[in-house]
């Protein structure tokens, strides 16, 4: 359209009059960064003190949203500033969101290397005072609660989804759905003290720790998330599919095993390992009933288990004398989580992509 | 056709039965947790309220004394990091819907999930080291400044370790919830609404207050209570970030701040004993039905939403 305008200029063109040309935005917008970044650095330089490009970013941000809606008001008129206004604020909110996302992923990158080698993932931190020491204790206690809450709560979040979609019409039914969506939002502190409160009922130890109640824990935030995403992929199943099986007089017990599940099973593994991404980096849990320890756990059903976030949390609210070769290894932690989390949820989507059954003809 | 009764029904067998019945009983099992949640808790609380409250942690006159402080601070800090979080979610998610180019929206949405997927504690520990030693210039220009606003009284807080760090932190955690729900909603909207208010001459903004907003309303609501549930219960950020005192105190800049139920529980339950373990859960039974109200309530207003837009 500007080009044409352009081309055939003197001729007033009624659709692009009074128009911004499309690449003003984009120019003021680098123009604002720009001028803040130069701001910045003056400042910076002038004071010594270190460049915020954060800060940068967002005063230039902030900046374009009050240009471009006077450049607009000038030009277009006040509807066409207003849209824009509200166009170059909800584009700010992104970016604002975006400075901690990137803030956060570089801090724990650049901290969490220096203590990200072989011996921490080789040690305990079994009688280590100041240097050294690992986290194996932890990853291994991770690793076998959140494999025991995943082995509690796929068979029962996968049976409850099964019930939902296949049989469940009545009041237990509607029931079950509103009560899961309600179990999502449950402070994860609150499922660490309920597991606490059990099994000290239970067993008449009023200091109990161990790790299968942290497995009791982590499952009862799992199950919701288990429960709807497999409802949803369930719902998906054809049901030109279910009848074509009942049709050939296959009960309905195995069309849901042989039918209805085979083809929903990537979708379901998906949600399993988006479940499992979710209660893998939960603490306050375990911090409640599994307790913290040194020393390496691997059973279940007895003594305190160290997890990952626990020791994250561990190393950084009670250091040593010298704090530096705690906080190194409270970072090391949080860069091992958010490495394991985001291998999940990387491997959730490839397994939806790539073994997605092809229902188009 | 030698068979009197041509029976519609198909045939029970008995591993129907089998396979039916396990489906139930998981099903019930969930509801069964549920209820055993609140049980278990109430059991373990009730010695909280008939002991002599002189014997929880710090004598309080009443257990309700001792409650004040950590509800206050639970509501407060939540509250403070809804109001943040709200407006940039709204923004983020009509940003996804209808203003970026359709190709990358679904990249961008996955970008803001990324945020949900970073685990509490990291959050926590971004928030002490990285966010409050960074705060506290802009803290201490809004004490000298606005020292007379109930909301800044002086004095400063030096380590930036304030119920407004916990609220910024917590903003960020609860942003992907609200926008992933918002998102869904304003996607929902009804192309012809939307079709019919642009052919009217409205800008893509009118067309937004017009068509979207409106239709989405319910929706946003839930969403900002499921966010607000969400950062009801968090736990580690506010233990790691926040410097609690026990008291209510609004001031949002100062180094005395109410603490929140969750993080009063994370700190003090490793080592508590006798009574004060039995006061910590009878806090948390008091988190658990705040939150269990509002997610109910969230969940109400979507559900019935969901039934009556004739969206669907």
């Amino acid at each position: 359209m500007t080009a044409t305008a352009t081309t055939n200029a003197g001729i007033a063109n009624a659709l692009t009059s009074g128009r911004l040309p499309a690449w003003v935005p984009w120019g003021l917008l680098a123009g604002s960064w720009a001028a803040s970044g130069a701001v910045f650095a003056l400042m910076a330089a002038a004071t010594g003190t270190e460049f915020s490009l954060v800060l940068a970013i967002f005063v230039g941000t902030i900046l374009f949203d009050v240009l471009i809606f006077v450049v607009a008001y000038l030009v277009e008129g006040i509807r066409q500033a207003k849209n824009r206004l509200v166009t170059s604020l909800v584009a700010t909110a992104f970016i604002i969101a975006l400075l901690p996302l990137v803030s956060l992923l570089g801090t724990v990158l650049v901290n969490g290397l220096a203590r990200f080698d072989l011996t921490y993932f080789t040690y305990s931190m079994r009688n280590v005072v100041g240097e050294g020491g690992g986290a194996l204790h932890a990853i291994i206690g991770t690793l076998e609660m959140t494999g025991m809450a995943a082995l509690i709560s796929i068979p029962v979040g996968l049976l409850t989804a099964i019930y939902l979609v296949e049989y469940g019409t009545g009041p237990l039914a509607r029931a079950i759905t509103f009560f899961v969506d309600v179990m999502t939002g449950i402070p994860s502190i609150v499922a660490g003290l309920f597991a606490f409160a059990f099994f000290a009922l239970l067993t008449g130890d009023p200091g109990i720790r161990f790790g299968f109640g942290g497995s009791v824990a982590l499952s009862l935030l799992m199950v919701p998330v288990v429960v709807r995403s497999s409802e949803e992929m369930l719902k998906l199943v054809p049901n030109e599919l279910r009848e074509a099986a009942y049709a050939l007089g296959v009960p309905k017990w195995l069309t849901i095993l042989k039918v209805v599940i085979p083809t929903s099973i990537a979708g379901i593994t998906t949600g399993i390992t988006l479940a499992i991404a979710r209660v893998i980096g939960e603490t306050a849990p375990l911090l409640i009933i599994a307790g913290y320890t040194t020393n390496m756990n691997y059973d279940l059903f007895s003594d305190r288990m160290m997890s990952l976030p626990v020791f994250v949390y561990n190393q950084f609210a009670q250091p040593g004398t010298d704090a530096q070769p705690y906080l190194d290894r409270a970072w090391a932690g949080a860069l091992t989580l958010i490495l394991i989390v985001m291998a999940l949820n990387l491997a959730a989507r490839l397994i939806a992509r790539i073994f997605s059954p092809k229902l188009g003809r | 056709m030698t068979t009197a009764t041509p029976s519609p029904r198909a045939k029970l067998r008995p591993a129907d039965r089998i396979f039916s019945g396990a489906t139930v009983v998981a099903g019930s099992l969930i509801l069964a947790a549920l209820a055993a949640v609140a049980v278990f808790l109430l059991a373990q609380s009730i010695p909280a309220f008939v002991v002599d409250p002189a014997e929880i942690k710090g004598s309080p006159a009443t257990f309700w004394d001792y409650v004040a402080p950590v509800a206050f601070g639970t509501v407060w800090s939540a509250a403070l990091a809804l109001l943040l979080a709200l407006p940039l979610s709204l923004g983020i998610a009509l940003f996804i819907s209808h203003f970026a180019p359709r190709r990358i929206a679904q990249g961008l949405g996955y970008i803001i999930d990324l945020l949900a997927a970073v685990p509490s504690v990291v959050f926590g520990l971004w928030g002490i080291k990285i966010l409050a030693p960074a705060v506290v210039p802009l803290y201490t220009w809004l004490v000298e400044n606005l020292g007379w606003f109930p909301l800044f009284t002086p004095p400063v807080s030096g380590t930036g370790r304030t119920i407004l760090t916990v609220a910024i932190v917590l903003a960020v955690m609860i942003i992907p919830i609200i926008t992933a729900i918002c998102r869904e909603v304003f996607l929902q909207t009804p192309v012809l609404h939307e079709e019919a208010a642009l052919a009217l001459g409205a800008t893509r903004w009118e067309m937004i207050q017009m068509a979207v907003l409106p239709f989405g309303r319910p929706g946003i609501i839930s969403a900002a209570m499921l966010g607000l549930g969400r950062a009801l219960g968090e736990t580690m950020v506010v233990a790691m970030v926040l410097s609690p005192a026990f008291l209510i105190s609004f001031v949002l800049t100062g180094s005395q701040n109410s603490p929140t139920i969750a993080g009063n529980i994370a700190l003090n339950f490793p080592e508590a004993y006798g009574v004060n373990v039995n006061a910590l859960i009878a806090t948390g039974l008091i988190l658990f039905i705040i939150t269990l109200v509002i997610n109910s309530i969230a969940r109400f207003v979507i559900n019935r939403r969901k039934a009556f837009s004739g969206a669907n």
